[in-house]
């Protein structure tokens, strides 16, 4: 019986709680994407270990791009400071917005010799119909699909349910990691400090 | 024995019907949060104070600061028979399509006679920093006011509606004020928006 009253007031407080805090920010409310934008919830902030360290040498990749091409990392090194942007997975909110932001600032990363690339672990056609949504993009949006999460896991930010964790990694010409954030997955990274960690790179 | 049985079967009853009206009244309490409606016609707008601008043609603009005020204002203290918010934001892809449409709406009314200083704009910038309207008004030469609304707190009581997002308020003599349009999305054309705020706020 006790037992009982315990499974019920644990429950019951639970549920209650869980009412309380889901109260989610609204991303992905532009009307572009109507109805389409599937709402996981609230789901835990990171839920991996990171694999590399600021200082270390970008671990190389090479994915096949919407655009039909195939992106290399390490074509850039001695070229082109580069960011990956990885984004957990597409048509859900804060990712829905993430990009098309990046997507009217080509001026600042063009500013500071920057290349940008969008990841995430989606295939191909999926890639393609939810980027349409965003208008032209003018940097490339690489597919880590097959095998699965493979890039991200190397970077150690491939979550526990298959998806990747929302991180930003900055790598200069020398293809040194210089910046990295892997991002409370419910938020959108601010713009602004992203923007200034270009400005360091010289 | 049984007894015993049927009373602690009555007591966890008890308890459960207890914990249901806590958990309802939880509920009740979190409900409204959610369940706001965007503004409606014929309404008014939610309480909220946007910051006074930086920028002092936006001050001028609005007509909200003399010298001696330049506080937080309210959208019915703007000098004007019309105020246009729009709800953007600098990630959202339509906004960011409407952008000039939007701009032409604006130089419009300002090079009517009969509509300038009358009809104003504002845009507001759902889940946006400063920083990032900053971005969003220098990429697309956006003359008119914008503000941030950097943790969805005017969204939120604007019903979180998607964007781009149109609320037309009609500013009456007395300091009242009336929502005469509230709309989602992209207008395609500047005269036939235009017309429609003209005659549905019945500003002559």
């Amino acid at each position: 019986m006790k037992k009982y009253h315990h499974f019920l007031i644990v429950n019951f407080t639970f549920a209650a709680l869980l009412m309380l805090s889901l109260t989610p920010n609204a991303f992905g409310i532009s009307d572009a994407y109507k109805n389409n934008i599937y709402n996981p919830g609230i789901l835990k902030a990171t839920d991996s270990k990171v694999r590399v360290k600021i200082g270390q040498k970008a671990p190389g990749f090479n994915l096949p791009a919407v655009s039909g091409e195939k992106v290399s990392l390490q074509d850039y090194f001695g070229k082109k400071n580069v960011v990956l942007s990885f984004v957990p997975a597409a048509w859900t909110p804060v990712c829905s917005d993430q990009w098309p932001g990046y997507n009217i600032v080509k001026d600042l990363f063009d500013e500071h010799n920057t290349i940008l690339l969008g990841i995430t672990v989606d295939n191909i056609p999926t890639l393609f119909s939810w980027t349409n949504q965003m208008g032209k993009l003018w940097f490339p949006v690489l597919s880590d699909f097959y095998p699965h999460g493979q890039v991200a896991k190397r970077y150690g930010i491939l979550r526990s349910d298959g998806v990747s964790e929302r991180a930003l990694f900055v790598i200069d010409k020398k293809g040194i990691i210089r910046y990295m954030d892997v991002h409370d997955i419910n938020q959108r990274p601010s713009l602004e400090i992203l923007i200034k960690e270009l400005e360091k790179l010289k | 024995m049984r007894s015993i049985l049927s009373m602690e079967v009555i007591r966890m009853k008890k308890i459960t019907v207890c914990l249901l009206v806590v958990f309802f009244s939880l509920m009740a309490m979190t409900v409204p949060l959610w369940a706001v409606s965007p503004p409606a016609v014929g309404g008014s707008l939610p309480d909220f104070k946007l910051p006074a601008p930086k920028d002092s043609a936006d001050k001028n603009y609005l007509g909200v600061s003399g010298s001696f005020f330049s506080g937080p204002f309210k959208i019915p203290q703007i000098k004007a028979n019309v105020v246009i918010i729009e709800i953007f934001s600098m990630y959202c892809p339509y906004c960011q399509a409407e952008a000039p449409t939007v701009n032409s709406l604006y130089s419009r009314i300002e090079s009517s006679p009969a509509l300038k200083g009358k009809i104003k704009l504002v845009g507001i910038g759902a889940g946006n920093s400063d920083y990032e309207v900053g971005v969003f008004k220098k990429k697309y030469h956006v003359a008119f006011p914008l503000f941030s609304d950097g943790d969805f707190n005017i969204h939120k009581l604007m019903g979180e509606v998607r964007t781009p997002y149109f609320i037309g308020v009609k500013i009456n003599p007395d300091g009242s004020h009336q929502v005469f349009y509230s709309k989602l999305g992209a207008f395609e054309s500047v005269d036939h928006f235009l017309n429609q705020i003209i005659r549905l706020s019945g500003f002559k």
